[in-house]
């Protein structure tokens, strides 16, 4: 650089190729730098808002939506294991109560004949023991009966003997009079 | 500049000289006009083409279950995306091409200035500037537009006590119209300041004396140099999202 | 003698980087401070973080562009 001798046509550089004040604040680079940057922007948001950009967002909710169907399926494939076992316990469910049911189905029908066994056994028993005590009844008013007559006559027969004489009205009431006791 | 030392090496401080713009196979000095292939161009058209590789190229696939190039992109993507969702809302997702244009080619230059011989245009003042004022002025229009003339109560903050709206509305006319200025000087700043401090530390390098030590440095700045370039690239996009906010709801 | 002044302004101007890297210092300590108090807030704020440190820089890099100025400029 130090060689050249051509003299420099700018006045930022001086003649050794070196800077003259700073190079940033050179005007005559101005025009250039703003020329190219402009296009140079102008190319990188064409290429990137019109190929870019869309392409990744295009990723990007692909990816989003398949991950979201993965997870969706695999919720529906856990909601659908959620739902057989509800259906399994339902079942279960079911099948207990259906034999509780019976079970006390049975237990009643069983207890409705026995009750009416016991029933029956109770009336008849009761019918029993009231014949039992009808003809205890009718036993006990034949003896006493029985023993007034008995009475009676002895006392008729007592008098006789004692040799008196009575009627058979006064005979009577005395006995009677007597049993009342 | 140049002194000598003692070791008789002499220190030519260049560190500017980076940053000229020549025709591309000519030399510093050769006149430039508007349409002349300059070194900016290269590498203005290598950063094209960087980005086409990335973008168009690594996502040629359309891969389900991507590759690697085409996850770089979507997550540069995905990262702009949810960048303008969560600043500027989600009625702002319809910049969002303009605003990954920006994001990519700031990202991209920064990263291929740092390549070795390299033109850093993202350094350039006028490149800076035009990214900037064209941010600036897109917005503030995109402003108006939405708003109408109750745009102007971005700078009248009503929750302020009346005596002192007047003062704080010139402050923030102040501030509005700094932005643009901040914006791209912050990033030339950046860049610039990154280059030249390389290129000294490089020119120290020359003597035996301190090149380890300039050449430790050379290691360290660059590292620094390569968060730098991802960190302005993503505060130039964050503060774009921030203005634009402004200009959809400028009711504060 | 002219060129000494601007050289000795520079200098001065690039005291400027250093003040703001205090500022930016103060910004990343303070986030910090917040993110290790309540972790889990942390995340949604790195974005405020960036643009604070970002408007902290952008006036150190005001000063040291006003040096480069004075340097190879003036």
């Amino acid at each position: 650089m130090a060689t050249e001798t051509t003299t420099s046509t700018s006045a930022c550089v001086d003649a050794s190729g070196g800077a003259i004040g700073m190079p940033q604040l050179c005007p005559d680079w101005f025009t250039n730098q703003i020329f190219w940057l402009v296009i140079a922007l102008l190319a990188i948001f064409f290429v990137l808002s019109k190929i870019a950009l869309p392409r990744i967002a295009a990723v990007l909710a692909e990816r989003s939506g398949t991950i979201s169907n993965d997870l969706a399926s695999a919720e529906d494939l856990k909601r659908k294991a959620v739902e057989a076992e509800e259906a399994y316990n339902k079942a279960l469910a079911d099948a207990r109560a259906e034999a509780q049911s019976i079970a006390a189905q049975t237990r009643a029908e069983i207890k409705a004949d026995l009750d009416d066994a016991i029933a029956k056994a109770d009336a008849e028993i009761a019918a029993k023991a009231a014949e039992g005590e009808a003809k205890i009844a009718e036993i006990r008013a034949g003896a006493m009966e029985s023993v007034s007559e008995v009475a009676k006559d002895v006392a008729a027969e007592i008098v006789t003997a004692l040799g008196q004489t009575a009627d058979a009205k006064t005979v009577g009431d005395a006995v009677a009079a007597r049993l009342k006791g | 500049m140049a002194d000598a030392t003692d070791s008789g090496v002499a220190f030519d401080f260049k560190p500017m000289d980076q940053f000229i713009v020549k025709p591309l196979g000519g030399s510093a000095g050769d006149p430039v006009s508007m349409l002349t292939i300059t070194n900016a161009t290269l590498w203005l058209g290598i950063s094209v083409l960087a980005i086409i590789a990335l973008f168009v190229l690594g996502t040629r696939g359309r891969a389900i279950i991507p590759s690697r190039t085409q996850s770089v992109a979507e997550l540069a993507y995905g990262f702009v995306y949810k960048m303008i969702e969560d600043v500027t809302g989600k009625d702002a997702v319809k910049y969002f091409p303009y605003i990954f244009t920006l994001f990519v080619f700031i990202l991209f230059s920064n990263f291929l200035a740092l390549i070795p011989m390299s033109f850093s245009p993202t350094s350039q003042i006028a490149v800076t500037a035009v990214l900037g004022f064209s941010v600036f002025f897109v917005i503030t229009a995109i402003g108006f537009i939405k708003n109408g003339v109750s745009f102007l109560s971005l700078f009248w903050v009503s929750s302020a006590p009346l005596a002192l709206r007047p003062v704080l509305a010139l402050i923030e006319v102040i501030s509005y119209f700094v932005r643009p200025v901040s914006h791209s000087v912050r990033l030339a700043g950046n860049v610039l300041a990154g280059h030249a401090v390389l290129k000294v530390f490089a020119t120290f390098a020359a003597s035996v004396l301190v090149a380890p030590v300039a050449i430790l440095g050379v290691v360290g700045i660059f590292a620094l140099e390569i968060l730098v370039s991802a960190i302005q690239a993503y505060v130039f996009t964050i503060l774009t999202c921030v203005y634009l906010k402004d200009a959809l709801h400028p009711h504060h | 003698m002219e060129g000494e002044l601007a050289h000795i302004g520079a200098g001065i101007a690039a005291l400027g980087t250093g003040l703001a890297a205090i500022g930016v210092g103060n910004v990343a300590g303070n986030f910090l401070a917040g993110a290790l108090r309540n972790p889990s807030a942390a995340g949604g704020q790195t974005a405020t973080l960036f643009i604070g440190i970002a408007f902290a820089e952008a006036l150190g890099i005001f000063s040291f562009l006003v040096a480069l100025l004075l340097m190879f400029a003036v």
